[in-house]
């Protein structure tokens, strides 16, 4: 019974082993020469100014958030897509009800302006 | 390529809780669509929803015996926790619309579509026969919880609890799913019925460490749902920040449905390892109805009072649990109703307790109370009583049924410690009921006149904990019945 899980252990393994002999070799391997511009937060790019704590607007959140549930429609729609025929129209009302779902929450978020920036 | 075969839907035999998805979508849109004017109409739409929801529920039960391919069990159990689910939901609506007055925060289509949709999660949770769907279910329920518990955007405590209990509960739903896993991984197969008849049937596998573990685990996710002894840290935090109809209505309608799943479970798909979790359960009961009591007592707010409170009613839930038989099945079905009835009955009366923005939670503020507003000292005194267990009122029955059975099952002990813990929770229920009637007020407070949809939830909740205490047949021989139909 167990054996059925040896590839997933190989792949935990192989995973696992290629981090660790990433690191391991470039910090073995690499050259070290430091220096004081190194050791700055960011080494490249602008020097920060004022605090670098600064809280983000919420509005960046909402984005987010927003794409990640239209980005999963449409990871729902690949696998429907691709067994179009077969599914028949069974699929097709199925998708529908969970479109028009989506849409409802889509006229809501319209309407309660969080898709505008300002 | 895989032949596909249309599963059976019977898209009927979940119409009730179609018609709360529904509400709650069409109380978003509401929300958005009217003006200032259509705010005040979103609870009623979903009262409305609620109530439909209910009708339908009677109309079609014991029509359909499974729906979406097996995934969901439309049996006896799943019809009473769905009754349960629904009365609380009806419930906690009425009291959220005079709740509005105290907090005006809720007056938004989100607090009622996600009302709705908790109920909806809870309601799938009782009757879900597949380990995945239980999950499902119990994310939609508990994700529209969390925003509930911390709804008081700008109040301090009810964002730390909002925030506890999200921390905590994503932990617990990462132990629960772990706990599936493995059980998949021993038995290959996630659906209730099958997992029960697959133990049943290789006895030999039931003591490796991956069904163990499995079991082990899955007890911790669903313990904390229950708030069961160690896992209820969270429950007097998360309690006492949530606003108060939120709180009534997570520590009964979250309660219920877990522990429908954790029966249906247990029951149907580890019945072969009832003799291992049956001296788990057994501490754990103990353990849980004793330390909820004892740390009741020295509470100073009443929502933390009550938050131990429901710790011990877990406790007193878990006899039956371990008594396990049919009529202890039926006696859990009996005790989550009548407790429902009770604790949504007694937040809403501390819901009441509050004027604009402020909210007279502790104890000392219930002092004179019971001449001043007699309505609700009235009311809030049938509601302890059913909770202590005193009769006539339903906690009573409720006892009387969970103990009885304990006896007649050999539990003896576990029935005198029950009963010892009643009489320890007696200390505090009643302390609440001297203070309204036999002291003088400490500060003057002053309270609205209760709303008339306050009185319609309080009567609504007083009548069922009178009606199931003194006439419990009709609510005993549903709750038998249903009981019966575990599949």
């Amino acid at each position: 019974m167990l054996r059925d899980y040896v590839p997933v252990m190989l792949m935990m393994l192989v995973g696992a082993g290629f981090g660790v002999v990433a690191v391991v070799l470039s910090s073995a391997l690499g050259p070290k020469r430091r220096s004081r511009v190194k050791k700055e937060t960011y080494e490249c790019g602008m020097t920060t100014q004022g605090a670098t704590y600064a809280p983000t607007p919420i509005k960046y959140y909402v984005v987010a958030l927003l794409f990640l549930v239209f980005d999963l429609e449409c990871v729902f729609m690949y696998p429907w897509a691709v067994h179009y025929k077969s599914l028949g129209v069974f699929g097709f009302v199925e998708m529908v009800i969970f479109m028009v779902v989506l849409f409802v929450c889509y006229v809501y978020v319209w309407k309660k302006g969080a898709l505008e920036w300002e | 390529m895989l032949e596909f075969v249309v599963p059976a839907l019977n898209l009927k035999a979940i119409l009730p809780q179609l018609i709360l998805a529904l509400t709650a979508l069409t109380v978003l849109l509401v929300d958005v669509f009217a003006g200032k004017d259509g705010k005040t109409s979103l609870g009623g739409l979903s009262l409305i929803g609620v109530v439909a929801a209910l009708v339908t529920l009677f109309l079609s039960r014991g029509d359909f015996e499974s729906a979406y391919a097996g995934m969901l069990a439309v049996d006896g159990f799943g019809f009473f926790i769905t009754l349960i689910i629904c009365l609380v939901a009806l419930l906690s609506i009425l009291v959220a619309i005079s709740y509005e007055k105290v907090c005006p925060e809720i007056r938004s289509g989100e607090f009622y579509s996600l009302l709705l949709f908790a109920a909806f999660g809870m309601s799938f949770m009782g009757s879900a026969s597949n380990l995945i769907m239980i999950f499902v279910a119990l994310e939609t329920m508990s994700i529209s919880i969390y925003v509930l518990a911390g709804f008081k955007r700008d109040n301090l405590k009810s964002i730390e609890s909002a925030l506890k209990y999200f921390l905590l509960g994503a932990f617990a739903s990462g132990f629960l799913l772990f706990g599936f896993a493995l059980i998949y991984g021993a038995a290959g197969t996630l659906d209730i019925v099958k997992l029960g008849s697959f133990f049943t049937a290789h006895p030999d596998l039931l003591h490796q460490p991956l069904v163990m573990g499995g079991v082990a685990l899955m007890t911790v996710g669903f313990g904390f749902k229950i708030a069961m002894f160690p896992f209820h840290m969270w429950t007097p935090d998360v309690y006492e920040g949530a606003p108060s109809v939120v709180t009534g209505f997570m520590a009964t309608g979250v309660k219920a449905a877990a522990f429908a799943a954790l029966v249906r479970v247990f029951f149907v798909a580890f019945a072969a390892l009832q003799t291992d979790w049956t001296t788990i359960m057994w501490i754990a009961a103990l353990l849980t109805m004793t330390v909820g009591n004892l740390i009741a007592i020295s509470q100073t707010n009443i929502k933390r009072m009550l938050a131990y409170s429901s710790i011990a009613h877990a406790g007193y839930l878990l006899i039956g649990f371990v008594v396990g038989s049919e009529i202890a099945r039926s006696a859990i079905l009996f005790y989550l109703l009548g407790y429902a009835f009770a604790n949504i009955g007694a937040f809403a009366v501390i819901s009441a307790m509050g004027s604009k923005g402020e909210e007279y939670n502790e104890l000392s503020d219930f002092q004179g109370v019971g001449f001043k507003y007699p309505m609700l000292g009235l009311t809030m005194s049938i509601f302890l009583f059913s909770m202590a267990g005193i009769p006539p009122a339903a906690g009573f029955m409720g006892k009387f049924f969970i103990f009885s059975e304990a006896i007649k099952a050999g539990y003896v002990w576990l029935a005198i410690f029950g009963v010892i813990n009643s009489v320890i929770s007696l200390y505090y229920y009643l302390g609440v009921i001297v203070r309204m009637y036999f002291k003088d007020p400490e500060r003057e407070i002053s309270i609205a006149a209760p709303a008339g949809t306050l009185v319609a939830a309080l009567s609504l909740a007083a009548f069922g904990v009178l009606q199931m205490g003194i006439f419990p047949s009709y609510v005993w021989d549903l709750a038998r019945a249903s009981a019966k139909m575990l599949m």
